[in-house]
């Protein structure tokens, strides 16, 4: 059986369809503070990741702010190289991949949809230009697809001359999904794309992107912080902590039956709009993560109510059992020692 | 960690009674807030929550009088410890802001200034509205990031707020924030820009310093979660006027008016994922605010819209259980149709 999250080697997909998209050890190392007399100090963003994504599936990556999980969407995206490891894209390695045939079939949706679109093109041009740039269909056919793709994501035809600063925030984001759709896409990477948008917009981008996903059988990868998004939209889930993924598997056990102490802080940390509740206990140290100098044994430990002696030296093994993946000593059942 | 709840008995700290603001625009007069009245007392907490452009942190400015200069102020009365904010000038104000009305802002890197430190920024709100010696000032300034969960305050005090992290920063505000003796903290979205965890250790601290020193708490948010989890009374903010109003219990419990209803809808809940149902959703956009409003500013967007929607003026009635709301339909009658089904367009 594939799994949507699973460790290196990734078996090949039995039933004959290859992954989506799969990375393999994948390792971002940045130089901070590099000169010509040094070489930095070396900031390890994104640690021996790999995931895997089956055709039509939707996985969340989770995390605190400077936890990597940007880094990795960057990665994932072909904008920046990794260090070490390998990502494939279905089934092929990304590095034997054209730039432009990779593009068509990767595409990013952004957090921010004021800063993501171009202020001085239309939104016409701003939706036509990926079908420009990969030379796809006549001008006619292009005005067409353009017209078709608005209408699938509920902007109004008149808007077709408008510019960004003329939208609001929720249209602009229908910009940003339409500009990625228009050129069939099979994976869609969303970077916290409802993060900035009011309650009531976020739900109806929420609502599109599920339409979407149904009606053109698209992989979406959705980096998010808030977990009741990410419950309501993915079927598995990646939660990473400075660089590693310390827990993995589908969202109904990782959410309804949280394993790692990290996961339990984070959906412990989740306001519903319960009142009475009063305000809940989350159990985490107020050590603040720092990637420049990352602790030993777990990385988690400073922050973790539950560690052993051994989790501050000896680094926790992964754990990978069917789709279910652990990073915690708490849950090696196996003796290490 | 117990909550001691404010006492029904006590005078209230601050009294807000008709209050608008308008702004001036080419095209005229934009109405920002419009009759909004509130009052808190001491370890009481209100939230002002809505959307975008709703009006709620211009009701904030308000009261710190920090409105930008095309915007008019008036109300009935603002009644702050026997002052009136919406009369007094603005030497006056200048003693009670930052002194007995504590102010927090949502983004700690840009309020606080880059090129002073810590120390500097702490002290100078004190030597400003007390006076005294510099000492004084650093040693109330250490005390009181002590108080804010801070380690070690004297190291941190000769730092410049780029060395800290976010969650150290709000820390910082808080403390600079309690360096007077406020009655009353009004704060911004406060925990916007954190992460979750951060966000729920910032408001155990803003509650339990509240309950230490006495202090009302505005809490201006747009996340209800943080609202239900904060709020004794709330007031649900649309376009320039509040439209529900009454206990976070009432409000939550039985929400009345169809916008509130709508934005709770609108949350994802617990256990709930797509495969099984859509998140409600408010179609449409904000009306614009300028020139005469009439009828029910929510009406272009709402659901159950009728023909006398559009007519005169709307005011808060009580609903049944006891809140107010701003609707011309009866409590019972402004159930939104439920959830719509799988499929259907966004």
């Amino acid at each position: 059986m594939t799994a949507a999250v699973l460790s290196a080697p990734a078996p090949q997909a039995a039933a004959g369809e290859p992954l989506a998209l799969e990375t393999r050890d994948l390792t971002k190392e940045f130089r901070i503070g590099r000169k010509w007399y040094s070489s930095g100090q070396p900031l390890r963003a994104v640690d021996g990741v790999s995931l895997s994504l089956r055709k039509g599936e939707v996985l969340a990556i989770v995390g605190e702010s400077g936890c990597g999980k940007t880094t990795l969407s960057r990665l994932m995206l072909g904008l920046q190289q990794p260090s070490a490891g390998e990502i494939f894209v279905g089934g092929e390695p990304l590095t034997n991949v054209d730039r432009k045939v990779f593009s068509r079939r990767v595409q990013p949706v952004f957090q921010d949809p004021y800063s993501s679109l171009n202020p001085r093109k239309t939104i016409g041009e701003i939706i036509r230009d990926p079908l420009q740039i990969h030379r796809i269909g006549t001008s006619a056919e292009q005005n067409a697809e353009v017209e078709a793709i608005m209408e699938r994501v509920g902007l109004a035809r008149r808007l077709i001359h408008s510019y960004p600063s003329q939208l609001s925030g929720g249209q602009r984001q229908r910009v940003a999904i339409a500009r990625a759709l228009v050129i069939k896409p099979e994976i869609i990477i969303c970077d916290e794309p409802t993060s900035a948008l009011d309650v009531s917009v976020q739900a109806q981008i929420l609502n599109l992107l599920q339409s979407l996903r149904e009606q053109m059988n698209l992989t979406y990868l959705f980096i998010s912080h808030d977990l009741s998004v990410v419950e309501y939209m993915s079927d598995y889930v990646a939660v990473m902590y400075l660089g590693r993924i310390v827990e993995a598997g589908p969202a109904a056990e990782v959410l309804r039956a949280p394993r790692h102490p990290y996961t339990r802080a984070l959906l412990s940390s989740i306001l519903t709009a319960d009142p009475g509740l009063g305000l809940p206990e989350v159990n985490l140290g107020r050590g603040f993560p720092d990637p420049l100098n990352p602790p030993n044994g777990c990385r988690f430990h400073p922050r973790c109510v539950d560690a052993l002696d051994k989790c501050a030296t000896v680094m926790p093994r992964r754990i990978v059992s069917g789709s279910e993946l652990i990073e915690c000593h708490l849950h090696d059942t196996a003796a290490t020692d | 960690m117990e909550h001691r709840k404010y006492d029904p008995a006590d005078a209230p700290v601050l009294t807000v009674e008709g209050m608008n603001v308008d702004i001036a625009v080419p095209a005229g007069a934009l109405h920002a807030v419009t009759d909004v009245s509130f009052s808190v007392r001491q370890r009481e907490t209100l939230c002002l929550v809505g959307e975008s452009g709703c009006g709620k942190t211009i009701t904030s400015l308000a009261l710190m009088r920090l409105l930008p200069r095309t915007a008019k102020l008036t109300a009935r009365k603002i009644n702050f410890e026997g002052h009136d904010l919406g009369r007094i000038s603005e030497r006056q104000m200048a003693r009670l802001r930052g002194n007995r009305i504590g102010m927090i802002f949502q983004d700690p890197m840009t309020s606080l200034n880059p090129v002073y430190t810590i120390g500097d920024q702490l002290e100078e709100v004190y030597l400003r509205h007390r006076g005294g010696s510099r000492s004084a000032a650093r040693k109330r300034a250490e005390y009181l990031l002590e108080k804010v969960g801070i380690i070690n305050p004297g190291q941190r005090l000769g730092q410049f707020p780029h060395q800290l992290s976010g969650g150290l920063r709000q820390r910082m505000m808080i403390a600079m924030m309690l360096m007077c003796e406020p009655k009353i903290i009004i704060a911004d979205e406060p925990t916007t820009a954190l992460d979750v965890t951060v966000q729920v250790q910032i408001l155990q601290l803003l509650r339990s310093l509240q309950d230490e020193f006495n202090m009302g708490m505005i809490l201006i948010t747009h996340n209800l979660g943080v609202v239900a989890r904060m709020a004794d009374q709330v007031a649900v903010m649309y376009a320039g006027r509040v439209v529900e109003q009454g206990s976070a219990e009432d409000v939550f419990r039985n929400p009345v008016h169809p916008y509130t209803r709508g934005l709770l809808d609108c949350m994802p809940k617990r256990g709930q994922v797509a495969a099984n149902g859509r998140l409600g959703s408010i179609p449409g956009i904000v009306p614009s605010l300028v020139g005469q409003q009439r009828g029910c500013s929510f009406r272009n967007r709402c659901v159950l819209q009728r023909q006398a929607c559009s007519e005169g003026q709307i005011d808060l009635r009580p609903a049944s259980s006891g809140h107010l709301y701003r609707c011309i339909l009866e409590p019972a009658a402004t159930v939104l149709p439920t959830t719509l089904p799988v499929g259907s367009a966004a």
